[in-house]
């Protein structure tokens, strides 16, 4: 047998109670082609390094824990492969623009937070109940938003959002595709409420149409398609509070 | 240590978990409840589920198809009194979740669409795409913030359940991030905390489902029902045992050996023709496909991969435009996963470990034996699984015996009387003390040596199929790995902050106990049933002695005691267990 190939990860270390900053840390562990950068992670815990801190949990690209910076790029650890950084080092950082709590696992409670502001629920046109059964959407119907619902909740996409990395207010890529989600269904009679947030300055309006975020996303949402879809209306409701008289922007919106 | 007085503790955030919570929070909406998970809810394992969620939909079918489906399905050790509640309930769930956003997949017409599913007579499962679990969860997930009686408390660890006096009255978590204790106070507890697949190597679950809930309550006196029956999903991908849903095989997709030869008709699932057909060939229950795949593995008619043997899975019949429409993710995770492209090739898989039927006993409404106790989801034993669970009820289940469970706990939390604060002082505190010794540890060995050889252990000994030498040698290994436990694991993170390593040496701790629990019950057990397959002298269904539920109650030290309590039976008398052409005539 002859020696496994080998890989050095430059991990990102950062203990809030010991380190002034992050600073980077070497391991060089065996590699075999199936094996993802979560994988290295993982050995360098079990066998060489146990306080090195990373989220994780399905390792298979649906539960979004385990997103982080890959040779500069976010990605889900889980979702790309040691082989295609080799000969290495491959250098692995906790994901850009949100604070870090310990090495690679970040804070996202302003993501959460996020979530909520923006209504990513449905809001019923109609009241229902079980008894009613269900609405009927066809498949047309259900094309418009469909594509936005697959939304993980990973952060990549706000790890690639340079304005979210400048202004943290903006409501950002992820959770700007879950409202227009909502928006889009014809099950859904709550758009009137999320106008407020799409009007608002940390809206629609902070994005500045890189597009990188759609480019990171492992699951093929296009977030910046989704805040795009939502100027034109929010533009128009904006000069329609300046031309109709006695009216300004919000006051009809309840 | 900081308290948190609430009226119900939710622990878990899980589809079963979120249901519950909801269901708490409709029926009284003054009720504090504390969502307490390890993970934030849209990461639990509930979002990887892929295939479907029963309920019966067609016209065609009835809650009497459903109900004898899923007792055959479970060999008749299934609670038939809950079995009948709970396919009365499934479709009324499926419909909530659907008001409430979820996007099941659709007929041209709008009306939902349902697809067959292993060991169920018609098209039954609701799904949306191969995404089933991912969908509901999410859907689960934010439909809970609309809720502001329900308080998350994301990425806090549930540590102990404190019980006082036969009561449960609250329990002790750590802040993840900070690794402060924190005391919940309620006179209600819900565990939702999913199965304990990570028992064995290789398996379909994410890291967390780690088995605490199960330990949480055995550790505080409650028998575990059930905990031989372990599921091996027949599809999964050799080495990382990442799930290829059944789903697949729902939509036409045949199991092939490595002569091309689809081998379950040499296992009384035949005939092949005409295919799709219910209850047949690669529509058999879960159990005979692993089973089978076992018997072909031996005779060598498997093929061999880098990972290990494996069979084929072939979808390239039905055609690009339906695999991805139907079956997306798949789709990707054979092709980035396995390296294959499902379109124009077939995909290697093996059986892996993919659910745990047993767990917390409960009754229908999800009370555990233990006053103020409830369960819900995977680490709940109600009794609608029985020796096999069928693909696509464990997502049912969730969602009914959640709101269930979530009902019942607020109608127990509003009743209940609490315990004074000196209490739960005390206990909070003696619950602290072991953990925090965890910490301190100067001594002991690596902890991914040891889950190596829990692993070993489990794969060895309570494999799909069991013997009795072997499974006396895993019960005593499984003790003494319990010894080594006791001598201590060495971490090499001794500080507070979002200390990971430390988590996992208590999910470890959890994990052994359970291991324990399922490796006594299985040797108790001399009898083949369901998923619990012995060659040795027990090689047939014995109904005159163990047509009974296991219980393995916590022991004195030496391992579980196990009691054998009998099984509820209203209607279906236990018969032969026949699939494909055989089955046809006894339905």
């Amino acid at each position: 047998m002859s020696e496994p190939a080998k890989i050095t990860l430059e991990v990102q270390r950062y203990h809030p109670e010991q380190d002034s900053g992050p600073r980077w840390q070497r391991y060089t562990v065996p590699y075999t082609a199936e094996m993802s950068v979560l994988e290295g992670l993982q050995y360098i815990k079990d066998h060489l390094d146990g306080s090195l801190t990373f989220r994780w949990s399905c390792r298979m690209a649906i539960c979004g824990s385990c997103g982080c910076m890959i040779d500069g790029e976010p990605e889900l650890a889980c979702h790309v492969f040691l082989r295609d950084y080799a000969p290495g080092p491959v250098r692995v950082a906790a994901l850009d623009h949100f604070p870090i709590q310990r090495d690679l696992v970040i804070d996202h409670s302003d993501f959460l937070e996020k979530l909520e502001t923006v209504h990513s629920y449905l809001i019923p046109a109609e009241e229902r109940t079980p008894a009613d059964g269900t609405h009927r959407q066809t498949p047309q119907a259900m094309a418009d938003y469909y594509d936005y619902a697959q939304c993980i909740n990973c952060l990549l996409c706000y790890a690639a959002c340079p304005q979210y990395g400048w202004h943290p207010d903006f409501a950002g890529p992820a959770a700007l595709a879950l409202l227009q989600r909502y928006n889009l269904d014809d099950r859904d009679g709550g758009h009137r409420l999320r106008e407020r947030v799409i009007d608002a300055e940390q809206g629609v309006w902070g994005c500045t149409l890189v597009g990188y975020c759609s480019e990171v996303c492992p699951k093929g949402v296009d977030p910046a398609r989704a805040i795009n879809q939502n100027k034109a209306g929010s533009a128009a409701r904006y000069l329609l509070g300046w031309w109709r008289p006695g009216r300004r922007r919000g006051e009809d919106r309840e | 240590m900081e308290q948190v007085d609430c009226d119900l503790v939710v622990v878990g955030g899980g589809g079963a978990g979120l249901r519950a919570a909801i269901a708490a929070a409709e029926q009284d909406p003054g009720l504090r409840v504390a969502l307490v998970s390890k993970v934030v809810p849209m990461r639990s394992h509930t979002v990887a589920a892929e295939g479907g969620a029963a309920g019966v939909a067609r016209e065609d079918d009835s809650l009497d198809g459903h109900f004898n489906d899923t007792v055959t399905g479970g060999d008749w050790l299934c609670d038939q009194d809950v079995v009948e509640r709970f396919v009365a309930e499934c479709t009324a769930e499926m419909v909530q979740l659907e008001q409430w956003g979820c996007p099941w997949s659709r007929q041209e017409d709008g009306r939902i669409h349902v697809r067959f599913f292993g060991g169920m007579t018609t098209q039954r499962s609701w799904y949306a795409a191969d995404k089933t679990g991912f969908h509901m969860l999410h859907t689960l997930f934010q439909t809970s913030l609309r809720y502001p009686g329900i308080q998350r408390y994301d990425e806090y660890f549930c540590a102990d359940l404190l019980v006082d006096d036969g009561a449960v009255c609250g329990v002790l978590a750590l802040e993840i991030a900070s690794g402060e204790p924190v005391c919940f106070t309620a006179p209600a507890v819900v565990l939702a905390t999913g199965g304990a697949g990570r028992v064995y190597g290789q398996n379909t679950n994410a890291g967390i489902v780690t088995g605490e809930g199960m330990a949480m309550a055995h550790a505080h006196g409650v028998a575990l029902r059930d905990m031989e029956f372990v599921q091996w999903h027949p599809t999964t991908l050799p080495g990382s045992g990442i799930l290829i849903t059944e789903g697949c095989r729902g939509e036409g997709g045949v199991l092939t050996n490595r002569d091309g030869r689809r081998y379950l008709q040499d296992y009384g699932l035949g005939p092949t023709e005409p295919w799709p057909r219910p209850k047949a060939m690669e529509l058999g229950p879960r159990d005979r496909l692993s089973q089978a795949f076992w018997y072909e593995d031996q005779a060598g008619r498997t093929i061999a991969t880098a990972q290990g043997s494996a069979v084929q899975l072939d979808l390239r019949h039905l055609g690009e435009a339906r695999i991805l429409e139907r079956l997306p993710m798949i789709t990707e995770v054979a092709r980035r996963y396995a390296g294959v492209d499902p379109v124009c090739t077939p995909i290697p898989v093996r059986p892996a470990v993919h659910y745990t039927m047993g767990g917390i006993p409960t009754d229908a409404r999800g009370a555990a034996p233990l006053d103020g106790l409830f369960a819900a989801g995977e680490c709940a034993s109600t009794g609608i699984h029985g020796a096999n669970r069928l693909g696509s009820n464990s997502l049912a289940e969730l969602l009914v015996f959640g709101r269930a469970a979530g009902q019942a706990a607020a109608e127990h939390a509003r009743s209940a009387k609490r315990r004074r604060q000196g209490v739960l002082e005390r206990l909070a505190g003696e619950a602290l003390a072991p953990r925090l010794e965890l910490l301190r540890n100067e001594r002991g060995e690596r902890l991914a040596v040891l889950r190596g050889e829990l692993h070993r252990i489990m794969e060895q000994g309570v494999g799909i199929f069991r013997n009795e030498q072997g499974l006396d040698e895993a019960c005593r290994a499984l003790a003494a790995l319990r010894e080594r436990l006791a001598g201590g694991i060495r971490l090499d993170d001794r500080s507070r902050t979002y200390n990971t390593e430390w988590l996992t040496a208590m999910e470890f701790q959890a994990s052994l106990q359970v291991a324990e629990t399922m490796a006594w019950s299985a040797r108790a057990r001399r009898e083949s049933r369901g998923a619990h397959v012995r060659n040795d002298a027990y090689d047939q269904r014995d109904d005159e002695r163990f047509l009974v539920h296991t219980l393995a109650h916590p022991g004195d030290g030496s391992g579980p005691v196990i009691e054998h309590v009998p099984v509820t039976i209203t209607r279906s008398t236990p018969r032969r267990r026949a699939y494909g052409a055989e089955g046809e005539g006894s339905a």
